[in-house]
Formats: C-alpha cells, sequence, structure tokens
C-alpha cells in the first residue's frame, strides 16, 4: 500500500525548494534596494539571521543529542572575535576590503570556535544534565572574563578590552546573511537525515540502547558537539559584521539564556521552530528596546505560560516538509497515513 | 574452541566488588542462562562482555579474539549484541527506525532481509511499524528491543532479563521466540530472574550469588537440584 503513494523524486524536493528561496531572496533583495525595507528593517532582518544560525546550532546539540550546554554565547563571541580580527588584519595587509574575506573570514571564526568545542566537550559531555550544564555556563564566563582582560593584561592590542573591538566593517547584509542561514540549514537538515544524525538521535533518545546498537557514543556526541559550535562561531562571525562593535559584556549568561528560550520554545529538536522562535524573539526584543529592563520577565513569562501549556515547545519535533503537503495534496484520494508529524 | 570464554573476570562499581571471579563459556548453538536472585551479578556480567564495564582482572574471548578492552561498538560489530535490561527502544522514532537502528554496523544492503526476518518472527511489530516505538505496550517494546538486537544478525546474542515486568502468557510467547531463534542458528545468552522459563530451554546454565557461580549444569539438572528449587524456583 506505500507503493501507491506517489513521491516526489528527492532532486526535485530540492529543486523546488532552492527556487523558493532564490525567490524568497530577489523579492526582499529588489524590496530593499527599491527602498520600500529601510535599512533600520533590513538591519532587523540581519539579526534575525543571525539568531536563525544561533538557534540552530544550539538545537543540534540540545534537541537533536538531548544535552543542555548553556555557553552558546561564548562560542558566538569566539566566532565573533576570532572573525573579525582574522578579516581586519588579512585585509590590512593584503590590501583589499575587509567585506571580500567574508568565506574565509566565516570559515576560519567556525574553525576557532569548533576547536574550543572540541576542547571544551571532551571533558564536559562525559558529564549529564547539570552537570555539563554548569560546566558550560563556566567555560562562557571564562570567555566572557578573558576577552574582557586579555589586552591589558598582556599589553596587547587585540580584542579591545572592556572597550569592546570597534571598527569592524559592516560586511554582513541580508544577502549573505540569507544565503548563510540557508547553507546551515541545510547541512543540518540533510546530516539529521543522514546516518551520522539518527545515531545522535539515538543517543538523545536512549544512550544504553544507542550503546549496544553499536553506536561509537562518545564520538557522536562530541561530533555533534563541535558542529553546534562551528555554526555558532559563523553566526558570531555575521553578527559581529551586523553590529560593527564587539562588546564581550554582550556574551554574558543571559545571551546564552536567550538563545535557549529560542530553541525550547520552538521545540527541541525542530528546525522549523528554532527558525520561527528566533524570528519572533528578535522582532520582539527590537519592538522592547525601550522595556530591556523586563525583558527578562517577559521571556520567563513567556517560558513558563509554554512549558504549561505546550511542554514540546510550539513545534515538539515537527518539521514542515513542503514536499509532504504537496505529496499529500497529490494523494487526496488516498487514505490519510495515520502518522502525521516528524517524519525525518 | 568456544564461542564465548569469560576467564575469571573481577569487575568493581566504584569501590563495591560486584563480580568476584567469574569463568564460564558458551559453545556455539546453546542457549545458555545465568540466573540468580537481585544484585547476584547477573546483569553486571552482560554489560562487562558488552564492552560497557571493564573487568578489572580476567579476560573475555569472543570468537577467538580477546574482546576484554574492545569498545562497545567494536564489540557489536564484531557479532556480539546485547539486548539491554528494562526494554529501552528509542522511544521517539518509529518501530521501523528503532530496527534500521539495530542494523547500524551493517551495510543497508542487508538489511532488508533481515528487517523481514524479524517481522516474521514478531508479527505484531509490523502491523504497527510506523508508530513511535514510546507508545508500544510493555511486551511490545520487549520484542523491539529483541528485534533490533536481531538486525545486527548477531553470531551470539545476549538478553537481559526478557521477562521482567511482563504477563506470564507474553513471557510464554517471548520464550517460544527466544528458542525459535536458537533453532535457526543463533547462540543465545540469557539472564533471568524466572529460572524456571529459563532453565526449561536452556542447554545450560549458571547459579550466581553474590558475584559467584555456585552451581552448573545442564538445564534438566539444574531444575531438579534441590538447592536451586529451594532458592530460586520455590519449593
Amino acid at each position: 500500500m506505500r507503493d501507491k503513494y506517489k513521491r516526489i523524486p528527492i532532486p526535485v524536493r530540492y529543486l523546488i525548494n532552492a527556487l523558493l528561496c532564490a525567490a524568497f531572496l530577489v523579492i526582499v533583495q529588489s524590496f530593499i534596494s527599491g527602498g520600500s525595507i529601510s535599512r533600520y528593517q533590513s538591519g532587523i532582518l540581519v539579526q534575525i539571521g543571525v539568531y536563525i544560525i544561533m538557534a540552530v546550532s544550539l538545537n543540534i546539540a540540545t534537541g537533536y543529542l538531548g544535552q543542555l550546554p548553556l555557553g552558546h554565547a561564548g562560542f558566538m563571541s569566539i566566532g565573533g572575535y576570532s572573525c573579525a580580527i582574522f578579516m581586519m588584519r588579512l585585509a590590512d595587509k593584503m590590501g583589499v576590503e575587509t567585506a571580500d574575506l567574508l568565506i574565509p573570514g566565516l570559515i576560519f571564526g567556525g574553525c576557532v570556535t569548533a576547536l574550543f568545542g572540541l576542547i571544551i566537550g571532551i571533558p564536559a559531555l562525559r558529564l549529564k544534565g547539570d552537570y555539563l550544564a554548569i560546566v558550560t555556563l563556566g567555560f562562557a564566563e571564562i570567555i566572557r572574563v578573558f576577552m574582557l582582560n586579555i589586552d591589558s593584561l598582556l599589553g596587547f592590542k587585540f580584542t579591545g578590552g572592556a572597550g569592546g573591538l570597534t571598527g569592524i566593517p559592516r560586511y554582513s547584509n541580508f544577502l549573505n546573511v540569507f544565503i548563510s542561514v540557508i547553507l546551515v540549514c541545510f547541512f543540518v537538515h540533510t546530516m539529521m537525515k543522514s546516518r551520522h544524525g539518527r545515531a545522535i538521535l539515538a543517543i538523545r533518545d536512549n544512550e544504553i540502547a544507542a550503546e549496544a546498537s553499536g553506536v561509537n557514543i562518545s564520538y557522536y556526541k562530541t561530533l555533534a558537539f563541535v558542529i553546534s559550535a562551528f555554526f555558532a562561531g559563523i553566526g558570531g562571525g555575521l553578527y559581529a559584521g551586523s553590529i560593527g562593535v564587539m562588546d564581550p559584556t554582550k556574551f554574558g549568561f543571559m545571551e546564552s539564556i536567550e538563545i535557549l528560550v529560542m530553541v525550547v520554545l520552538g521545540g527541541m529538536g525542530s528546525m522549523l521552530g528554532s527558525i520561527s522562535a528566533a524570528t519572533v524573539i528578535t522582532v520582539v526584543n527590537q519592538v522592547l528596546t525601550s522595556l530591556s529592563e523586563y525583558r527578562m520577565v517577559i521571556y520567563a513569562l513567556l517560558l513558563i505560560v509554554v512549558m504549561m501549556f505546550r511542554p514540546k515547545g510550539l513545534f515538539g519535533t515537527y518539521d514542515f516538509s513542503l514536499s509532504h503537503v504537496m505529496e499529500r495534496l497529490f494523494n487526496r484520494d488516498f487514505p490519510k497515513r495515520k502518522s502525521k508529524g516528524a517524519r525525518k | 574452541m568456544s564461542l564465548l570464554n569469560v576467564q575469571d573476570i573481577h569487575v568493581y562499581y566504584g569501590s563495591i566488588y560486584a563480580i568476584k571471579g567469574i569463568s564460564f563459556s558458551v559453545e556455539e548453538g546453546e542457549i545458555v542462562s545465568l540466573i540468580g536472585a537481585n544484585g547476584a551479578g547477573k546483569s553486571t556480567t552482560l554489560k562487562t562482555i558488552s564492552g560497557l564495564m571493564r573487568p578489572r582482572t580476567g579476560k573475555i574471548e569472543f570468537a577467538g579474539a580477546d574482546i576484554t578492552a574492545m569498545k562497545a561498538h567494536k564489540i557489536v560489530a564484531a557479532g556480539l549484541a546485547q539486548c539491554p535490561e528494562g526494554r529501552r527502544v528509542f522511544s521517539r522514532m518509529t518501530v521501523q527506525e528503532n530496527l534500521e537502528m539495530g542494523a547500524y554496523t551493517r551495510e543497508n544492503a542487508e538489511m532488508e532481509k533481515s528487517m523481514e526476518d524479524v517481522y516474521y518472527r514478531f508479527p505484531r511489530l509490523k502491523e504497527r511499524y510506523k508508530q513511535e516505538a514510546g507508545t508500544l505496550s510493555g511486551g511490545e517494546q520487549q520484542m523491539l528491543a529483541m528485534g533490533r538486537a536481531m538486525m545486527s544478525r548477531p553470531k551470539l546474542l545476549m538478553l537481559d532479563e526478557p521477562s521482567m515486568g511482563l504477563a506470564p502468557l507474553l513471557v510464554e510467547e517471548i520464550f517460544e521466540i527466544i528458542g525459535e531463534l536458537n533453532r535457526s542458528g543463533t547462540t543465545v545468552l540469557l539472564v533471568e530472574q524466572n529460572a524456571q522459563m529459563a532453565l526449561s530451554i536452556s542447554n545450560r546454565g549458571y547459579v550466581l550469588e553474590t558475584g559467584r557461580i555456585v552451581i552448573s549444569g545442564t538445564g534438566d539438572e539444574l531444575l531438579r537440584d534441590d538447592k536451586v528449587r529451594r532458592a530460586y524456583l520455590g519449593g
């Protein structure tokens, strides 16, 4: 009975999705150049993109691997600093525009962050639950304090210390952030559908059963954590280029919590959830800048309400798939399949 | 040469001395039971064989190779599958996906055939192949956990308390399936508290008490043994 259900071949699915993304990009881009979207508004779009990358990357460790790291802002900070410093220094030496070095810069930032992810991940992932949360929290604080003090301590002119790293060219724009978001989401999506992704999900569901099935637990835990850090670094790099300043105090505990709220609110293990929650929260943040003191109160209330009424987050583990919706439309006369919801 | 050969293993949980020198062997084609009360060290022995725990001293050989220090995932790939205690299924994956995970160490091409075999032995799983494993009943989850272990086509299948918490009728069904599996060529190492059922299908058995083997013999011998009867069979 499964054979009669018409399916869209995978290359066609990718083509449809790619065309839709391209169409969205062209439309928004033409609005921006036409002036219908103001500079302020396109700035918000860039912020949304940055936080989508942050939430999707944290979702790898939280939603898919099932751990609770509380130091994602630390990774964002490392990525931002390393990417910005690398691009500025190299652009000076080579005498080119900083923005031209965006791709190597982001990759460099991602790799440095991934390296830190590896260093912190190997010991931290031996711990579980609360302990992992505490270790990663401590790690992010160390990064924050390190960035604040390293210059004055060693006499470098590197991170700009407490004054922040200023004068970063604003190399992030809607175009490159949007493309980054698509690439990150595409990579994470395909990874989670692969054999490796299945292994990561198996660890989340039941570590002992995963080990008994022959999954190399420590390898996949570390791998997921490192990939999560890598993309957080890329998010940080784009962030640096969107604001133009790296202020070390920004990447404290609250920032990590904010990203975590996005993941939890959207639904742990749902990419659609991470994307929509990141969008909503970033927009709300912009609207509520005047209420910044109360923001944390609003977050807390929001979380309590969601946890009471939808403990799995807004989308649970559901992921939207246009192809599946289309398939269902084509097969309307076909008896409805029993399992709706997440098909990974 | 024995398929599995455990030589004088000593295992500790931190400072607690759990296994105090156990030696036994499993020959190809046999069903061997480890029976004993709670805390006798049955599950610890299985965990040590499958690489989830390490013995402080002693040696474990499987199919002629020393697996004492081998990592758990490599031991599975070598053909020694464990079905852990307490129906550990991947609760948020479907039945089909659970079985696919069982074949994780193998090529995709070989998977289809094993899947058919598992569905043939557990028709109830086939009916529910799209259902999330967490929503299955206790007995179905046990079947799924066993089916998943079978998916790796093990030379030796280790089952940890397959009857735990199941209704008597289901227990019988599970043991029948274990017997059938064995007849079709899988060697089975069984850990059970339900000594009666376990011994009645076993070729040989070992009785564990506080980390040591106290009695061993064929299944029938143990069933008739006075000490075993008094301690484990209720008369």
